[in-house]
């Protein structure tokens, strides 16, 4: 079990009972399957039709209220507002009908035997969901790490005999040409991209979602991440529509609020390979149909199994308490908009963090995660060159499975079969990047990305990455068990101080660098710090009395292991730091300043300076940008309409020296993290 | 003073008090009773064949047999008739267990030289140190008596207050008003740190209408009047007050401005600061009074307002003059069936935008509604009960209202016959507006025949495993739904959590309706079966109900008033500055804290 981290509400049960959904629909009737009786438990209140849903929005004072502000402030007429309205909420309205779920469920039947060996869920989880739709209204939260688990639960909720979700998407999933449609009528609904401060839109939106938590009508569904992880990494939650969700029960509109965070693992990602060149900066493809039917040859491949984990339900009501004044809404009308207080912010994003902690919790490592662990702790340039010891790969991964399962990981590795095929199963399941020859591993370097003129060695440097980066997306479905530990062992390696006091200070100043990287519950740090002592002690790798923290012999190899897991992105976050000192411009956008990056980086590899080739995914970079930010290190111009960032080099060198060990870290203060 | 109040006692005592002139004499144990609600010869029991009865003949159910009630409370609480919780001290009070006075003889001595009645025995004194919160009848079931005040006195006039009141202050001396005694609020608990001697000052003497002014509607009365007194009398004359709080029974003048009370006819005659024109009340400072009995004055803030809610911390209210209205000459009940409980707030925020209100309108929700109907008498015709019958399959088969989910209101209309008529016409026309159908005048009077009965049931209900009570809240309008939804599902969660085994009984109804919002009332109850210490767990779950109204932007109170049950939320109800105003006038008027109660601040 996981220590200190949950929280008395949070209950899990430890004896799972997964059940493979495939299972059964190998040996019966998809046709008997789509058209069976469907007659799920009833939501707590009856069902809304997808019209009536919109004339609710566009009948609430709440959206009367914007538009007459905007009318005022754009100087057009209230009617032709509220037109606007209107055809922003067709644009973004589901229009969920059975007949088309069932469509779904066949097809999706069809695709995920093709594709997975089997879907394994737990019946505990859905057990408790059963109940729990009867009682609030519930907000789905899966994570998203592939395209394919977008109805996933929907099938699965069909599968179990339960209501099936309104889902909020993106709007370029409403753009592919039929597709789109049958999505919407499916229950998803689509939301722009890039909002900004359209005013009315926010309007539409934030009514339409609370609207559909009120009504009570049927399960609501969104990912907190926001987007689909490109690194397999959980995503610093987006706080805005989790705001939109909770509000309701703020204002008292519902009596709680049921959130169930899911999580959904694969063995092996659809789109492994053009998630690692998007983060080399490749574009992703655009959705489209046609572009559907083309992906459809990964159907000849195999792509193991996937697992869905519900999580315990939890109650909105049960842990806000004590955190938020509702008589704050007394004294205004509920639909007059109010800018949400300190208090308000700071629950939404502790809450939105504790939902994805729990995913990850949740979720299920596989061998082939532990392999690349392993892998990664040997130098690019072996991998491609002389290859692994195969031998040493399995005892090495066998070790870190005995350290995952002390720190609280849930793996799926089978106990029927031996560990040398499980093993030499998963490898062969991910041959698009590793081979086995003559009892040796190679990390195979991945065919031509499409850019424009490839530049010989830079080229070279790329493919080598995209391989790279396709073990570490691997490695990062198992990096949430290991990284408190991690930090531990690396405010061990760098302060070469034994005293809790000063470990626990570079320990917090870890979590504030890697804010964006990594997810921390904000306020839980000495918390956090504590779990990871706990688990360090379990696993025999320190001693630790009141006020010391020392290291047996016996225990480096556990902290080395730990601490070159934590080292690439350390690396990385140097490299960034180092281009803002040496070579970067004072003021900068965003667009302009991952290619530079990546180029300082392809330099610094070449020239054989910088060893990770994690330094090149833009994931990385965006998210040191985001923790410059956030230790204030990097400014956003006000004036500037292009997302321009003003750098103050002398902070930047500060953070990269405590980093590197070479001035303790003085605490530099965040600001609390209560941003919406 | 002329009348001697012995004069009264004994005179009536086996009459009912509808016949008798005053309602209270100096030992009103011997009518009421003195470990639960109302008259003694009043309560419902459960016959040698399960059936519910009411005893007594006071009210229109009074010698009635009640079929369905039996099956409501087994069904409703999980409770059974096999198990049972009578009170474990017999109807007559030992007085062996009350604690000795603590009498300050100084001023017994003068006291008794002023020639006013006193008594220091233990039954008067018990009867005086309680309202009838659910804790307070319960420990008294019990037979614990906490605190209770050491010498009861009844003073017969204005003068014979301000001669109490002086020797007090003269002696150090706690005062506590003592009205009607149907406080829920802790008011009457005698604070149990209070050292000095506690004097209970009971009112009920000082009950007399001192005269009528025809030209201006008004009549002067003595504070200490109770509200079925004051309205027979009055009545007599050809007049009324209208001012019908759901304890006026037995609550008193004085208490109702104490307590800034509200009646369920306020929609056409007001809430008792409507009503009232003129106070007196006596202070530790001297004497408190307007000069003129101007209909309204523009002379800085309203004292009276100091007055109204003062809850027996400042003074005893010894004369008020308040208004008064001819009688109505046509009355007429009425009731709307909705078919969910939406529907129905939607109706009567309807009657309210368009101020049409009746002199009542009330809407139970579902479970109300059902519990009303399982304290339906026995029908007496085989006719009667097939029209029932027919009524019924009308509304749920026929007009297809879901039995779980409707609702009904009921109504009271007063005034000319002619104007009623039209009234309730355009009243009927609106509810039809939201799926109302007008479901007849039985069921409105029965639903305010309840209203009457309801607290004897409590008393039923603790013979029984079940214990519950009710209580208030005011609240605007955009939250009644809210508020309704979310106090009732609070309830029910945190008597699950607090180990309650049972299902608890959870159900409001919006009582009064206003500009800006309505009343709204909760009755709770739950079977304490399988708990240690059910009084506590009762308390855990009313103060977090308490919570959810403050949280959902309901009020403090509507007109229980705060006491010492609901202290605590004050300084966030009223603010900081406004604690410090009530601190500062009560600071000024009574310097001593000779008025003790602590109630309020």
């Amino acid at each position: 079990m996981s220590g200190s981290f949950r929280d008395p509400v949070v209950l899990r049960s430890d004896d799972e009972d997964l059940v493979d959904v495939l299972e059964e629909r190998r040996h019966g009737s998809d046709l008997g399957f789509t058209f069976r009786t469907f007659s799920p438990p009833s939501c707590p209140a009856p069902s809304v039709s997808s019209s009536d849903l919109r004339q609710s929005v566009l009948d609430s004072l709440f959206l009367r209220h914007v538009a007459k502000e905007v009318a005022v402030e754009t100087g057009s007429p209230l009617e032709m507002v509220m037109g606007d309205a209107r055809s922003i909420l067709e644009e973004m309205s589901q229009n969920l009908q059975l007949g088309f779920i069932r469509l779904m469920a066949f097809t999706l039947t069809k695709v995920f035997k093709k594709l997975f060996r089997s879907i394994f869920i737990n019946m505990d989880g859905l057990n408790t969901l059963q109940q729990a739709v009867q009682e609030n209204p519930v907000v789905l939260m899966p994570n998203h790490r592939s395209y394919v688990d977008f109805l996933i639960i929907s099938y699965i909720l069909f599968a179990f005999d339960l209501p099936v979700p309104v889902i909020a998407a993106g709007i370029p999933l409403a753009g592919m040409k039929i597709v789109g449609e049958i999505l919407r009528r499916s229950g998803a609904f689509f939301i722009r991209r890039s909002i900004g401060s359209d005013k009315l839109y926010w309007a539409v939106l934030s009514e339409y979602v609370r609207t559909i938590i009120r009504k009570e009508f049927a399960p609501f569904e969104f990912y907190v991440e926001g987007l689909r992880s490109r690194t397999l990494k959980s995503l610093t939650p987006k706080l805005g529509m989790m705001h939109m969700v909770l509000e309701p029960f703020f204002k008292g509109e519902v009596f709680d609020i049921t959130l169930v965070p899911i999580s959904v693992s694969y063995d092996r990602v659809l789109e492994e390979s053009l998630l690692a060149h998007e983060l080399l900066g490749v574009p992703k493809p655009r959705e489209s149909t046609a572009g559907l039917l083309k992906a459809t040859r990964i159907l000849q491949e195999d792509f193991g199994s996937m697992f869905v984990n519900f999580g315990c339900p939890l109650s909105v009501r049960s842990l806000c308490e004590g955190r938020i004044d509702r008589c704050r809404f007394n004294l205004r009308p509920r639909h007059v908009p109010q800018q949400p207080s300190a208090d308000v912010q700071a629950c939404v994003s502790w809450l939105a963090h504790l939902v994805v902690r729990l995913q990850e919790e949740g979720s299920v490592i596989g061998p082939w995660s532990l392999m690349c662990c392993q892998l990664l702790q040997n130098p690019v340039h072996v991998l491609t060159g002389d290859g692994l010891d195969w031998q040493q790969l399995s005892d090495g991964t066998v070790w870190s499975r005995r350290l995952a399962v002390d720190c609280g990981a849930r793996l799926s590795w089978s106990g029927s079969v031996s560990d040398p095929d499980v093993m030499t199963s998963a490898a062969a399941l991910h041959r698009s990047v590793v081979q086995r020859r003559r009892g040796r591993v190679y990390l195979l370097q991945g065919e031509e990305p499409e850019r424009r003129r490839p530049i010989g060695s830079e080229d070279g440097v790329m493919r080598t990455a995209a391989a790279v980066l396709m073990l570490a997306s691997y490695r990062n479905q198992a990096l949430h068990v290991f990284v408190r530990p991690a930090m531990l062992a690396a405010a061990l390696n760098v302060t070469r101080s034994r005293r809790r006091e000063q470990l626990l200070g570079f320990f917090c100043f870890l979590q504030d660098v890697f804010s964006h990287e990594f997810i921390f519950v904000p306020g839980r740090s000495t918390q956090d710090f504590e779990e990871a002592c706990f688990y360090l002690k379990k696993c025999g790798a320190v001693n630790i009395d009141d006020q010391e923290v020392t290291v047996p012999d016996s225990g480096l190899e556990v902290l080395s292991f730990l601490q070159k897991l934590l080292q690439p992105f350390i690396d990385s976050y140097q490299v960034v730091f180092r281009f803002f000192c040496e070579d970067g411009p004072q003021v900068f956008s965003e667009k302009q300043l991952l290619p530079a990056v990546r180029q300082f980086a392809t330099k610094l590899i070449l020239s054989g300076e910088l060893h990770t080739y994690e330094a090149l995914s833009s994931d990385t970079q965006k998210n040191v940008l985001s923790a410059l930010r956030r230790l204030q290190a990097v400014t956003k111009l006000r004036a500037s309409e292009q997302n321009e960032y003003k750098v103050n080099r002398e902070a930047v060198r500060r953070t990269a020296d405590v980093l590197a060990g070479k001035i303790p870290p003085q605490m530099l203060q965040a600001t609390p993290d209560a941003r919406l | 003073c002329g009348r001697q109040p012995g004069s009264i006692v004994g005179v009536h005592v086996h009459c009912y008090p509808n016949l008798c002139p005053y309602l209270f004499f100096f030992h009103r144990q011997e009518i009421m009773k003195w470990n639960g609600w109302g008259y003694s010869d009043s309560r419902f029991f459960f016959n040698k064949k399960g059936q519910a009865e009411f005893t007594g003949r006071r009210y229109r159910l009074s010698g009635l047999i009640i079929p369905g009630l039996k099956d409501w409370f087994e069904s409703t609480f999980g409770a059974s008739l096999q198990h049972k919780t009578p009170a474990t001290v017999s109807p007559i009070l030992n007085s062996s267990a009350v604690q000795p006075p603590t009498l300050n003889e100084a001023f017994v001595e003068e006291l008794k030289s002023t020639g006013i009645p006193l008594s220091h025995d233990a039954e008067d004194r018990v009867f005086r140190a309680h309202g009838h919160c659910l804790h307070e009848i319960f420990a008294l079931r019990e037979g614990k008596f906490g605190r209770v005040p050491d010498m009861v006195v009844w003073p017969n006039c204005h003068n014979d207050v301000v001669k109490i009141v002086e020797l007090a202050c003269k002696h150090n001396v706690c005062l506590i008003p003592y009205g009607g005694g149907t406080s829920v609020s802790s008011a009457l608990e005698c604070p149990p740190e209070e050292t000095r001697s506690i004097v209970s000052l009971d009112t009920s003497q000082m009950n007399r209408i001192l005269w009528i002014d025809e030209k201006n509607l008004t009549a002067h009365v003595e504070a200490g009047i109770v509200g079925q007194d004051l309205e027979r009398l009055l009545n007599e004359s050809g007049y009324c007050t209208g001012h019908e709080p759901d304890s006026m029974e037995f609550s008193s003048l004085g208490g109702w401005v104490a307590t800034r009370a509200s009646g369920m006819k306020k929609n056409v005659y007001g809430n008792i600061e409507d009503l009232v024109v003129h106070v007196k009340m006596v202070t530790p400072q001297g004497v408190i009074e307007k000069s003129c009995q101007g209909p309204r004055m523009s002379t800085g803030p309203d004292v009276h307002h100091f007055i109204m809610g003062s809850e027996g911390t400042l003074g005893v209210v010894t004369e008020v003059t308040m208004k008064i209205r001819p009688m109505p000459e046509y009355q007429k009940y009425g009731s709307v069936v909705f078919p969910n409980f939406e529907q129905g707030v939607a109706c009567l925020r309807e009657v309210a935008r368009q101020r049409c209100a009746p002199a009542s309108i009330r809407l139970m929700d579902n479970e109300q509604f059902k519990f009303g109907h399982a304290l339906k008498p026995q029908v007496s015709s085989i006719f009667t009960s097939f029209l029932d019958g027919l009524k019924k399959f009308y509304i749920t088969k026929f007009k297809g209202f879901d039995p779980n989910r409707l609702c009904v209101a009921t109504l009271l209309f007063e005034g000319d016959r002619e104007k009623v008529l039209q009234h309730e016409k355009q009243v009927y026309d609106i509810a039809a507006k939201f799926g109302g159908l007008a479901a007849g005048e039985d069921n409105g009077q029965r639903g305010y025949m309840l209203t009457f009965v309801i607290a004897y049931l409590r008393d039923l209900g603790m013979d029984y495993y079940v214990i519950g009570e009710s209580f208030e809240t005011s609240v605007p309008w955009d939250r009644v739904l809210d508020i309704c939804r979310n106090v009732k599902a609070r309830i029910i969660r945190e008597c699950k959590d607090k180990g309650v085994q049972f299902s608890p009984l959870s159900t409001c109804r919006v009582t009064q309706t206003y500009d800006a919002g309505a009343c709204v009332y909760f009755y709770f109850a739950f079977n304490y079966r399988g708990l240690s210490d059910p009084v506590h767990v009762y308390e855990q779950v009313e103060h977090a109900a308490r919570e959810e109204i403050l949280a959902n932007g309901g009020s403090l109170s509507h007109h229980h008033g705060v006491g010492k049950l609901r202290k605590e939320w004050m300084r966030d109800t009223i603010s900081k500055v406004g604690m410090g105003m009530l601190k500062s006038v009560k600071d000024y008027v009574d310097p001593n804290n000779i008025f003790g109660n602590r109630n309020l601040l």
